[in-house]
């Protein structure tokens, strides 16, 4: 039998992240303030996860997040049914899951919150998929709003001079349509504050999730998943950077008191790809079933790792550079670089990576990584098949097998 | 000191029984729809057919899909380290095991020790399973352990695109209306198993010598079809049925 940890209650409730609590707050007021944007004279801009969101803070129009939406209605497990009534509308079962039930839940109101506010234009930037594209044009078209394209070029090896002037232009661009969807000239003040508080939860952001290099780790990727939620919809206001200020404390208080997330942390891995959402409680209590802590993961610190843009003289074109270098818009092998730093930085035993049906950009290429990350580093990699929303792609026995049987070939390594 | 062994996989459910000096003797039998009963049933069988009791058995370690089913068992191991340690057991030569189980296929690699290195599983369906044998054996209406024999007898192997099992039998079920020889068709479901299960093994890189486990290795019209497309022997293990169960004997047994 798999040897299960006796948790006694203190040491259960010890673990508990209290900001927990402070966060489901924010989020319930961020979503309140969206739906009721309207009745407040308020703009609101449906963008995409990796979108250029500082020029909207700065005039004043609510960003609407589709894809944290789409986290939502998977942890929700709303959707298998969203899915399907899209692809009853004729999309195909092939197509990210985020997108199918973003197009599905607009018509019906559904999911968990009863939908999304309607949008007054769209902002779609294309650094994390091409997938966006056609999915903004699809609600473009059934809301009848304006669409603003933002193109980062993908960067095979370096991000050049003129893909640079490229991506500036872009934002210069972003100003001059905001100014005519608000009816008011740019603030460019506003802009810059904006961007400086972004940068901050960002940077704020990188410290937590560096409080997992420490043994045990105090936190686990499932924590980093949850946490995002707010430098994904809130980061560029003066509420993220705050609550990250709480919550960098909350973890570095637990460094110093040695509280772990999995009490006897034996193996650390590094996750890979976007969450698997209806299912982060049994993965989680499955990999501490085996001691087993995921300190670190490549999804929550796509984020973070724009921090590292940072440049107070020229804010525009440390965003241009941040938002083009994103994790996956760059090549397998700078992909495998950030690989080979994270399992040095958090001292990994063994990478998981989610193959994730939705997420192509993010899927395709990882049997190479995986390859390279086993002969070059000595580290071993498990690859799962699912998806991030839609369950359909889910099998417990064969994930269940798989993990178990990575833990034990760890062990096998560990032994010799 | 005795050690069982307990592979309960979708199909059937198998037991070895292992001392110091060898291999005791092993059984096999339907897993059926409860794998508790079956787990308890085969061991019981197997420990009355050698004369043994119970309490003469100090560690039963289970695997295979229904593992975690058998309260009585000290430990539950999956069947990937089972089938590596069941295989380095019967030839610590070995550093590749190809197993196609009755849900799905591995392909394992061992170090030196006989510890697995890596393993690669097929995705979540029944392609080029024992089910999937069994349904185009139904189709065909033909027993399974004649496939062997058929597929020798074959030419021009037919050509079956789909490795959906339920495209498959659809396949093969328009070949049989167009008059295809069975021979052709069965080994054309042969050629198309072994070009999967070899893609799966690519994916990790095969080391040799490589052997077989699992019940369908029994079947040697596909072994040789993955030989073929392998362009490499496989080494034959002489009890790949009952491979998974030996492992996790030998495993007992190692826990003392």
């Amino acid at each position: 039998m798999t040897a299960v940890n006796t948790i006694t209650p203190s040491a259960a409730d010890e673990r508990k992240i209290q900001s927990v609590k402070r966060m489901k707050e924010i989020m319930t007021a961020y979503y309140i303030d969206a739906k009721t944007a309207a009745e407040n004279n308020k703009k609101v801009a449906w963008i995409t996860s990796g979108g250029p969101v500082e020029p909207l803070i700065a005039m004043d129009v609510i960003p609407v997040y589709p894809e944290n939406h789409g986290a939502m209605i998977g942890a929700a497990k709303m959707g298998i049914d969203l899915c399907e009534r899209s692809e009853q509308m004729g999309y195909a079962r092939d197509l990210c899951s985020y997108a199918r039930a973003d197009i599905a839940c607009a018509t019906v109101d559904g999911g968990p919150i009863g939908g999304l506010p309607r949008p007054d234009f769209l902002v779609c930037c294309n650094n994390i998929c091409g997938t966006v594209l056609k999915w903004y044009e699809v609600q473009a078209r059934y809301f009848n709003v304006p669409l603003f394209i933002f193109d980062t070029p993908f960067i095979h090896t370096e991000f050049s001079i003129e893909a640079q002037k490229y991506v500036r232009r872009q934002f210069e661009e972003f100003f001059v349509f905001l100014e005519e969807q608000c009816g008011r000239r740019f603030d460019g003040d506003r802009f810059e504050e904006t961007a400086r508080l972004s940068y901050e939860a960002l940077h704020l952001w990188q410290d937590i999730l560096d409080t997992t290099t420490k043994r045990p780790s105090p936190m686990t990727a499932f924590d980093a998943f949850t946490h995002l939620a707010l430098i994904v919809t809130l980061r560029g206001t003066r509420t993220a950077v705050d609550y990250y200020t709480q919550l960098r404390e909350e973890m570095l208080g637990r460094v110093a008191r040695g509280v772990a997330m999995v009490p006897r942390e034996e193996h650390r891995l590094l996750w890979d790809n976007l969450p698997i959402w209806y299912r982060m409680r049994w993965l989680s209590e499955t990999f501490a079933s085996h001691n087993a802590s995921l300190v670190a993961d490549t999804y929550t610190s796509a984020w973070s790792g724009m921090g590292d843009h940072f440049d107070d003289k020229d804010l525009v074109g440390a965003l241009a550079s941040s938002y083009a270098n994103i994790y996956i818009n760059i090549s397998i092998d700078r992909m495998f670089e950030s690989l080979k730093k994270k399992i040095q930085k958090y001292e990994i035993d063994g990478l998981v990576m989610h193959s994730n049906r939705s997420c192509k950009p993010y899927s395709f290429g990882q049997y190479d990584l995986q390859r390279r990350v086993m002969d070059e580093l000595g580290v071993p990699a498990l690859v799962i098949e699912a998806d991030m929303v839609d369950e359909r792609a889910f099998s417990e026995a064969q994930v269940d097998t798989r993990i178990e049987a990575f833990v034990e070939t760890l062990r096998q390594k560990r032994v010799s | 000191m005795i050690a069982a062994g307990i592979d309960i996989g979708s199909i059937t459910t198998k037991a070895v029984l292992l001392s110091e000096e060898g291999i005791l003797g092993s059984h096999v039998r339907f897993t059926g729809y409860n794998a508790e009963q079956a787990g308890r049933t085969v061991l019981d069988e197997l420990a009355a057919q050698l004369g043994l009791k119970r309490k003469d058995i100090r560690r039963i370690i289970s695997t295979g899909y229904g593992r975690r089913s058998l309260d009585f068992a000290d430990r539950a191991l999956t069947e990937i380290i089972c089938h590596g340690a069941g295989a380095f057991y019967q030839n610590s030569g070995i550093r590749c095991i190809i197993d196609i189980g009755g849900q799905d296929s591995k392909v394992i690699l061992l170090d030196e020790t006989g510890k697995v290195k890596d393993f690669v599983m097929n995705d979540k369906c029944a392609a080029g399973t024992g089910r999937f044998l069994e349904v185009m054996a139904r189709a065909l209406e033909v027993d399974l352990e004649a496939f062997p024999v058929l597929a020798v007898k074959a030419t021009s192997p037919a050509r079956i695109s789909n490795l959906c099992t339920v495209f498959a039998e659809s396949e093969v079920i328009s070949l049989i209306a167009k008059g295809t020889p069975r021979e052709e068709i069965v080994a054309g479901i042969h050629q198309a198993i072994a070009q999967r299960v070899v893609a799966l093994a690519r994916r990790i890189g095969v080391r040799e010598p490589v052997t077989m486990t699992g019940g369908v290795a029994r079947n040697s019209g596909l072994v040789s079809e993955i030989e073929r497309e392998l362009s490499l022997p496989i080494i034959e293990n002489p009890l790949p049925q009952v491979n998974g169960a030996l492992g996790a004997a030998v495993l007992g047994l190692r826990m003392g």
